[in-house]
């Protein structure tokens, strides 16, 4: 249905809001930037395999070298990252729009070190296994990471504070990273298989790990999809929203379980990736406005974006091919960003 | 226009309703008729129970005690849903998310007539178009909240409410922090509400003399009791005023209304 029916009226320069024409053309935009990307990303590597032998190993795998090169190695590594991408960016933006706080992300507020100290908990533990283990320990210490945010902050009350709120978070935070570092120093055998994941990492990923977490996401996804309405019903505020018709409790949970979900997901793939949930919800926002319901289809694709992209800028810097790509997506993503906002910010208003 | 109040039926009522923040009761065995297709103004002295009173009415608080009717029917057994269907509420400055467009605003009111996941129909937009237009918005309906005046800013919020299409709206100090000419153009859209559209009005003023002016039922809170209800020209008296504010004043006739006007010494 057409949002905007006539009324082309003159927008004054003040206005961040686009109309859904531009909006869907921002998106596809992104889609097919994606896309590109994600297919040279597959052909990408110590040895180049032309996008020729990339489909035929999809669709008529041979056996051949290239093709198991293809399957077990390049397609894992890229679909991880679009996964993870997607994923903690839509959570971030989630987390934004329920607690009303612009700072709000899985990796500031302790969800992924959550998520990522009991993966590695229980890795050291009961020893190292394949992922679709821990992707329920993954949500346990995301889902508790959240639980103990919300008390120290009164995570999604009514008269929140924000300070309190990224205080917390980051006390939970910085607390659980140091508390897996600690388990770490005493078990080296962990540490060897997890160095990379810890500072989040698609490299190694197997196709099996990749299938295990998909479904997770992608039901994640949807429902972010079709929450979006009811975010900017909730951003509105919490007494505003239920002069609406709208159960703000009722709806904070279900964003609150979704922000797991995918966080959890996430981290249990490719490791605590930080700067995506936070970052990729803000440039949605600068670029197509503050509607919910475009912001999480733009957060879905552009988070998919950075990660790739960083991780096939770190490749073809670091030929060893296990470079974090949270470590990448630090380096490239916060000048970028600081020049976003800087652009935008002087740009507006 | 006085209106007798006796002969106008009561569209809300609250029957010994009483109001706690914790153990500290604000509110105690309140009873309270809004009549209806009226323009009810609720005064009082600040933290006489003004905002808490309409944020209960409203269904945003919960009550301690009392029953509180829509139409006969106890509120409690409306879900939030049906509630926001008939009764628009704006409580004291709403903040809507940076660069919300009027028109996103506005749509929000449609909230409860939608389904889960329902499309959005012919009937919403039409309704979101009228009360673009009773509002006098329609024009800056594309552009963002945060770039208007407050009066404009104010004007987008009700254009919310009346989307709502509920026979009710309950309106916190709406004219609060406006200035003059803005406070009138809200003053005379409550009264076409009321009186071209048959709406329910239920206001919180601050200032004795508006509602004198254009409200036909005054409610006069005073520690949590109601002290005086009823047309303005029974209720606005120089004992009242000194009763409830412990100011001192004469009151004459308004020489434009004919209503009273509170002048203090």
């Amino acid at each position: 249905m057409s949002r905007s029916k006539g009324m082309p009226a003159a927008r004054p320069s003040g206005s961040l809001s686009m109309t859904g024409r531009s909006r869907l053309l921002a998106l596809l935009l992104v889609l097919c930037l994606l896309v590109a990307i994600s297919m040279w990303a597959v052909t990408l590597g110590t040895v180049r395999i032309p996008l020729r032998s990339v489909g035929n190993a999809i669709f008529g795998f041979d056996g051949s070298r290239e093709h198991l090169l293809v399957m077990t190695i390049r397609l894992p590594r890229v679909l991880a990252a679009l996964l993870a991408g997607s994923a903690l960016a839509v959570s971030g933006a989630i987390m934004q729009a329920v607690t009303n706080n612009p700072l709000a992300s899985p990796g500031l507020l302790g969800i992924n070190a959550g998520a990522a100290f009991t993966v590695v908990l229980v890795m050291t533990l009961f020893g190292t296994g394949t992922s679709d283990i821990y992707l329920w320990y993954a949500f346990f210490g995301a889902g508790c990471a959240a639980i103990v945010v919300y008390g120290l902050g009164s995570f999604g009350l009514a008269g929140q504070s924000t300070v309190g709120l990224v205080l917390a978070g980051a006390i939970v935070a910085t607390f659980l990273t140091a508390l897996t570092s600690a388990v770490l120093i005493f078990d080296q055998s962990t540490l060897d298989t997890v160095r990379f994941w810890t500072a989040g990492s698609v490299a190694g990923r197997t196709m099996a790990q990749a299938a295990a977490v998909a479904p997770y996401i992608l039901i994640g996804l949807a429902a972010a999809l079709l929450l979006g309405r009811h975010l900017v019903t909730l951003s509105l505020g919490a007494d505003a929203a239920r002069s609406l018709g709208q159960n703000p409790l009722a709806w904070r949970a279900i964003a609150v379980v979704l922000i797991i979900l995918l966080a959890g997901s996430a981290v249990a793939l490719a490791g605590p990736i930080g700067f995506v949930g936070l970052v990729v919800p803000h440039i949605a926002r600068l670029t197509i406005g503050v509607d919910y319901r475009w912001i999480i289809p733009f957060s879905a694709l552009g988070g998919a974006l950075l990660v790739v992209g960083a991780d096939t800028v770190g490749r073809m810097l670091f030929t060893s091919q296990n470079f974090p790509v949270g470590v990448i997506i630090a380096l490239i993503g916060a000048p970028f960003f600081l020049w976003l906002a800087r652009n935008k910010a002087g740009g507006a208003t | 226009m006085p209106v007798n109040d006796k002969n106008t039926p009561a569209k809300l009522t609250g029957q010994c309703v009483s109001i706690a923040y914790g153990q500290h009761r604000i509110v105690e065995d309140l009873d309270l008729i809004v009549p209806e297709r009226r323009f009810t103004a609720l005064i009082g002295p600040n933290g006489s129970g003004k905002s808490t009173v309409l944020r209960t009415f409203a269904g945003l608080m919960a009550k301690a005690d009392g029953t509180i009717l829509l139409d006969g029917h106890s509120i409690d057994t409306l879900s939030t849903k049906e509630m926001a269907k008939r009764v628009g509420v704006l409580l004291q400055g709403p903040v809507a998310p940076e660069g919300l467009t009027v028109r996103d605003l506005v749509q929000q009111g449609r909230y409860p007539h939608r389904s889960l996941f329902g499309r959005w129909s012919e009937q919403d937009q039409d309704a979101c178009e009228e009360a673009l237009m009773l509002t006098g918005m329609t024009t800056l309906a594309d552009t963002a909240l945060d770039s208007l005046s407050g009066g404009q800013r104010q004007r987008a919020w009700i254009a919310m409410t009346l989307a709502q299409q509920g026979e009710v709206l309950l309106l916190d100090e709406p004219t609060t922090y406006l200035d003059l000419a803005h406070q009138i153009e809200l003053m005379n859209l409550i009264t076409v509400l009321v009186h071209k559209h048959g709406k329910t009005v239920v206001a919180v003023l601050h200032d004795i003399n508006q509602a004198a002016r254009y409200a036909e039922h005054v409610v006069i809170l005073k520690g949590g009791k109601i002290t005086a209800a009823g047309p303005p020209d029974e209720v606005i008296s120089a004992e009242a005023i000194a009763d409830v504010f412990g100011v001192k004043s004469v009151i004459i006739r308004d020489p434009v209304a004919g209503t009273p006007l509170c002048v203090p010494l």
